[in-house]
């Protein structure tokens, strides 16, 4: 007789292993059940430390946050203009293999990379502040924008390719007619998802040097003004809802 | 001839022609003013070819003495803090799914409760987790695990509740009339429906966060960062390009895995 609910051995098993390994890399990382007693008590002190945020110094909050609207602002106008030509190499449907498997290749590196690492490099070789940000965001939004709008191309008809091109049309007049505008709304949303990412990256970069405002985070953080850090918090998260209403409207509006 | 014949067609109306020219001309100035006004040194800018290419020059050839045993030993830490986070977020969860989706958790207080959690979690970035949880716990992999953890909260409750809501009321219904235990009707009635979604969401959290962990080391939370950090601090550029290549393989290899195991579980 087949049993209801019969138990599934696999399944008990793979928990089984799951646990084992979850205590094993707990005791190699050096993980006890004291530290993070300790670590509570500390958790609770750090909390009542951020109370009440303390906005006096507003002035370098305002500073930080423009720098990082900068950033991300011309990051991604950098990232789009050169996604365009990228994303156009790299489609495996209208540029040649030898052309696209080094572009792919290209943009999965850029891709591969976190933007914090790509920021750090920026700041070692061409010093402190916002250049070096726009420029690690710039390669990060090259392997977003880049790959979603070769995957966009590759999804195209070619129907209309074959008809431009039938009726005579050079090589930019297939581009323009018979490609872009079976892309272009598709462009504009990732455009516009990049810049939302952007604009939450760009708050951070400034940890490792890159300027906006998580330099000033990061020194905050670093002189225990956890009342200061609180408030530059609750700013980055107000900017952060405030873009992607922003965005949902321009989304809604385009569509 | 009616004059009707000679109306030329418009794409769009002139309120979307309006709208449309709004959102370019915003564009446009926004970018203007933040061209115009962003502090950047022109000397750096000039300078800034020349250098990069130094630094690539410095990197190569990549030093692959430096991998066994230091990096080797921060790559397997940083795997531990990706693989560790990803648990103990989907652990803690769980509960907020559940507490979020409105088809089994009826309370609507709960619900946007669960909700304030879910996103308060996602709008601060796991280096930010890090730098709190560094302050919390100190500095070491303690921290980087709990800021994956707290960083997955929102990602995997969200896809989650998503997830539990769409699943068929039929099986627990049945579930009820039999008068099974809401354990039961959870384990028996929902979680076989939900499953797949789980495990897509799990390996593709644990795909994101590997990425994000291997940073974490650079505000001090542990994994292959501390020692990338050291690197750099030291100028040692042929180790910095070895710990860059460890880092992008594993990137790479886990990419394939995932995507590999998800296209065997759907």
């Amino acid at each position: 007789m087949r049993r209801a609910f019969a138990p599934n051995w696999p399944a008990r098993l793979g928990l089984l292993a799951l646990a084992v390994y979850s205590i094993w890399a707990t005791s190699q990382l050096g993980i006890t059940g004291e530290r993070l007693a300790t670590g509570l008590g500390e958790g609770g002190r750090f909390l009542a430390r951020m109370w009440p945020p303390d906005f006096t110094r507003w002035e370098l909050l305002v500073e930080g946050l423009v720098e990082s609207m900068q950033i991300a602002v011309i990051s991604t106008a950098l990232g789009i203009i050169l996604s365009l030509p990228l994303g156009l190499m790299a489609a495996r449907n209208l540029a040649p293999a030898w052309l696209s498997a080094p572009t792919r290749g290209f943009i999965a590196v850029c891709r591969s990379l976190h933007y914090v690492i790509v920021a750090i490099l920026f700041v070692k070789a061409i010093g402190f502040g916002a250049l070096a940000g726009v420029a690690a965001l710039t390669v990060a939004s090259l392997g977003f924008v880049a790959k979603l709008f070769a995957e966009a191309i590759e999804e195209i008809s070619m129907k209309q390719v074959e008809a431009v091109r039938a009726s005579g049309a050079g090589p930019a007049a297939v581009l323009l007619y018979g490609v872009l505008p079976q892309v272009a709304s598709r462009f504009i949303g990732f455009s516009l998802y990049q810049l939302d990412s952007n604009l939450r990256n760009s708050t951070l970069v400034g940890i490792v040097g890159a300027g906006g405002i998580g330099g000033t985070l990061f020194a905050a953080f670093k002189r225990f003004d956890y009342d200061f850090v609180a408030a530059i918090l609750l700013a980055i998260i107000a900017l952060i809802f405030a873009a992607e209403i922003v965005a949902g409207r321009i989304r809604a509006a385009l569509q | 001839m009616s004059a009707t014949l000679h109306r030329e067609w418009v794409r769009h109306t002139p309120g979307q022609r309006l709208g449309r020219f709004l959102v370019t001309l915003l564009t446009v100035a926004a970018l203007v003013w933040a061209i115009r006004t962003v502090e950047i040194i022109p000397e750096f800018l000039t300078d800034a070819p020349e250098q990069m290419a130094d630094l690539l020059l410095r990197m190569w050839p990549p030093d692959l003495g430096h991998y066994y045993p230091s990096v080797h030993a921060a790559l397997m830490e940083t795997l531990h803090i990706a693989t560790l986070g990803t648990i103990l977020g989907i652990a803690l969860a769980m509960p907020f799914a559940l507490m979020a989706a409105r088809n089994i958790c009826r309370s609507a207080i709960l619900n946007a409760l669960a909700q304030l959690v879910l996103v308060s979690s996602r709008s601060v970035n796991s280096l930010v987790w890090a730098l709190i949880f560094v302050a919390v716990f100190g500095p070491g992999p303690a921290a980087g695990v709990f800021a994956i953890a707290f960083r997955s909260i929102g990602f995997v409750g969200k896809l989650m509740a998503e997830a539990l809501e769409e699943a068929h009321p039929g099986p627990v219904e049945a579930l009820t009339a039999t008068g099974a235990s809401w354990p039961l009707r959870m384990l028996k009635g929902v979680w076989p429906q939900v499953q797949p979604a789980f495990w897509g969401v799990a390996l593709f959290r644990w795909d994101i966060n590997l990425r994000e962990s291997a940073v974490l080391g650079l505000v001090g939370a542990g994994g292959i960062g501390v020692v990338l950090d050291d690197a750099i601090n030291f100028f040692q550029w042929e180790r910095v390009a070895t710990i860059l290549l460890a880092i992008l393989a594993v990137v790479l290899l886990a990419e394939i895995l995932v995507t590999r195991i998800r296209a065997r579980l759907l």
